[in-house]
């Protein structure tokens, strides 16, 4: 077999009465530690492939590895003791707690009464629940905290797999934004193998290692990183599923730091009207911003600059947006058009690192 | 007639006070006929409930069937029965047993359909075998109903209770018979009153017990 943690080789799935295949021919691999994520639109077969992993739905031909084991010939209910499993109705059981509910599968698996309590705090404590919470019911949880335990229940057993079908679909866009930088920190931290299904192109551009996108019937179009997929959609359908603003997409994915930044049109408190203008001139702005090395100071109007014979070091225009390094490029797009600069000053703390056009931005994702 | 009662008064409570041995006697009676009635139905009715469950085919003619029984009229089942098994408790209890079976039987398919597909398909999800994940997941949320189902198949059975007095069993409807046949308006009081009271205390019980059993159905976001 190969290194990978999931594998499906030419994995085929037609449903009883189902004239054409669900899942015509699909193979493709999710090497350990990566977060996969199935996209598309419905009808595409994404959840039925996922389904197919821990067998919930049967494949009609092909073969799939689950953690080096054949998951095809493994007895399904051991198998699936070893895939953690989250769906979006989340599925917690009603009747038991929420303590209970974690304790599922180290329970199936028989491991002794310390061990569980002790492993359902952990997880509490690790998705971010309150303790307290513990001997609540479902129905008493809201629907972002039901879902942090349906996670919760499915990292009990520290399974190497993680199947997540549209676990963040129910849930309204603030808490699903939480829930999905809150899975990513998670994911930092316990570094599973996650197939993620979702049919928002968002949200698997920003979950994704790699993102694979299905057409109908189960056609893998594309697969890879989401920075190369928006990149370079191979077909029509994949940069139609992309969308028109795909740019910006690409933008939310570089983060700063990984492009070179202008030192931008700065001069230092005591220069001349002369220099300050050809410094303006050189960068074709109407003015200069103010600064000593890594210390910037504001900035002002070349018109403001007239009345006086030298830049000043007091009486500056502040810079109101501040961006880290490990901002997007995207947030630093949000800076630029609405300062009356245009331009967005990088900081790295209280460090005055260079700037960003909007025209250094198109650079970067014309190139 | 009228004059008669008008003489009597309207609740002879010395009768009451000297049959008190009597009262207990049928009140152990009606509970044990009842109780008896209620088991088996349940016992039976699960039997039949997991073979529609398992075999959605047989649910049909299990439903019409249970149904057929549910609508025979009890005097006439009765009659029809003592020729085979006398004027026994067995009567009385075929009777019971076979009115509680189609309210029963729905309530249990219908509680086990209504859990949602989602937490079954969790249950399974997660390693759960189908048989472990009926007993473990399906059934304990399937309570809530099946419960409501026992309390009228529960109300329903102390009332038809009464009935059996017709083959010498009875409870308080044998308190109810004699009176009637009487004319002494006390003693038919004191058997009618005391089934009411015993179906509300049962129905009491029921739901207390769907309370124990269930508590996760009885709370909500706060």
């Amino acid at each position: 077999m190969t290194d990978a943690m999931i594998r499906l080789e030419h994995v085929s799935k037609t449903f009883p009465g189902g004239a054409a295949p669900a899942v015509g021919d699909l193979s493709f691999e999710v090497p350990e530690g990566e977060i996969l994520v199935l996209v598309g639109p419905s009808g595409c077969g994404k959840t039925t492939t996922l389904k197919m992993i821990n067998r919930i739905v049967e494949p009609t031909s092909g073969r799939i590895w689950v953690a080096g084991t054949n998951a095809i010939e493994a007895e399904p209910h051991l198998l699936r003791r070893q895939i953690g499993y989250v769906i979006q109705q989340t599925g917690l059981f009603p009747h038991r707690t929420i303590a209970q509910n974690i304790a599922t599968v180290p329970r199936l698996l028989g491991w002794d009464r310390f061990k569980i309590d002790e492993r359902v705090v952990e997880l509490i404590d690790l998705v971010g629940l309150d303790a307290q919470m513990s001997d609540r019911y479902p129905a008493e949880l809201s629907g972002g905290q039901q879902q942090r335990v349906g996670v919760a229940r499915a990292l009990a057993a520290d399974p190497p797999v993680l199947l997540m079908d549209e676990p963040f679909g129910a849930v309204d866009p603030i808490v699903r934004t939480r829930l999905q930088i809150e899975l990513l920190g998670l994911q930092a931290r316990v570094r599973k193998t996650i197939v993620f299904v979702t049919h928002d192109i968002d949200e698997a551009i920003q979950l994704g290692d790699r993102v694979a996108i299905l057409n109908v019937g189960g056609v893998l179009e594309q697969i890879g990183p989401p920075e190369e997929i928006l990149r370079e959609p191979v077909n029509d359908f994949v940069a139609e599923f992309l969308g028109t603003d795909r740019g910006l997409k690409r933008l939310s994915l570089i983060p700063i730091h990984a492009v070179d930044l202008d030192p931008g049109p700065v001069v230092a408190p005591g220069t001349s009207l002369h220099d300050a203008r050809s410094m303006a001139e050189r960068y074709d702005v109407d003015w200069v911003g103010v600064g000593k090395g890594a210390d910037l100071l504001g900035w002002l109007y070349l018109t403001e600059l007239e009345s006086l014979r030298v830049v000043p070091a007091e009486g500056l225009r502040r810079f109101r947006t501040r961006l880290d390094t490990s901002a997007t490029l995207k947030e630093a797009l949000d800076a630029i058009v609405s300062s009356r600069a245009k331009v967005a000053a990088v900081f790295d703390g209280d460090r005055y690192l260079g700037m960003l056009t909007a025209d250094r931005i198109s650079d970067e994702i014309t190139q | 007639m009228i004059l008669a009662q008008s003489q009597r008064p309207f609740v002879d409570w010395s009768w009451i006070v000297g049959h008190l041995d009597d009262i207990w006697a049928r009140t152990t009676e009606h509970v044990t006929l009842t109780g008896i009635a209620l088991v088996v139905g349940l016992v039976i009715s699960m039997g039949l409930s997991l073979l529609a469950i398992r075999y959605r085919v047989t649910y049909q003619p299990i439903t019409w069937f249970t149904g057929v029984l549910y609508t025979v009229p009890s005097l006439a089942l009765f009659a029809f029965l003592v020729p085979f098994t006398g004027l026994s408790i067995l009567t009385a209890e075929i009777g019971l047993v076979s009115y509680t079976l189609l309210i029963l039987i729905r309530n249990i398919v219908a509680g086990i359909d209504g859990v949602s597909p989602a937490v079954l398909e969790a249950a399974l999800g997660m390693g759960y075998t189908s048989r472990r994940a009926f007993w473990e997941v399906q059934l304990p949320l399937a309570i809530p109903v099946m419960v409501a189902g026992l309390r009228v198949a529960s109300v329903t059975t102390v009332g038809l209770v009464t009935v059996t007095s017709l083959i010498g069993q009875g409870g308080y409807g044998a308190f109810i018979l004699r009176g009637l046949r009487r004319d002494f308006l006390t003693e038919i009081l004191v058997g009618t009153l005391l089934s009411i009271v015993l179906a509300v205390v049962l129905d009491f019980v029921f739901l207390y017990l769907e309370r124990r059993t269930a508590p996760w159905a009885h709370r909500r976001v706060a």
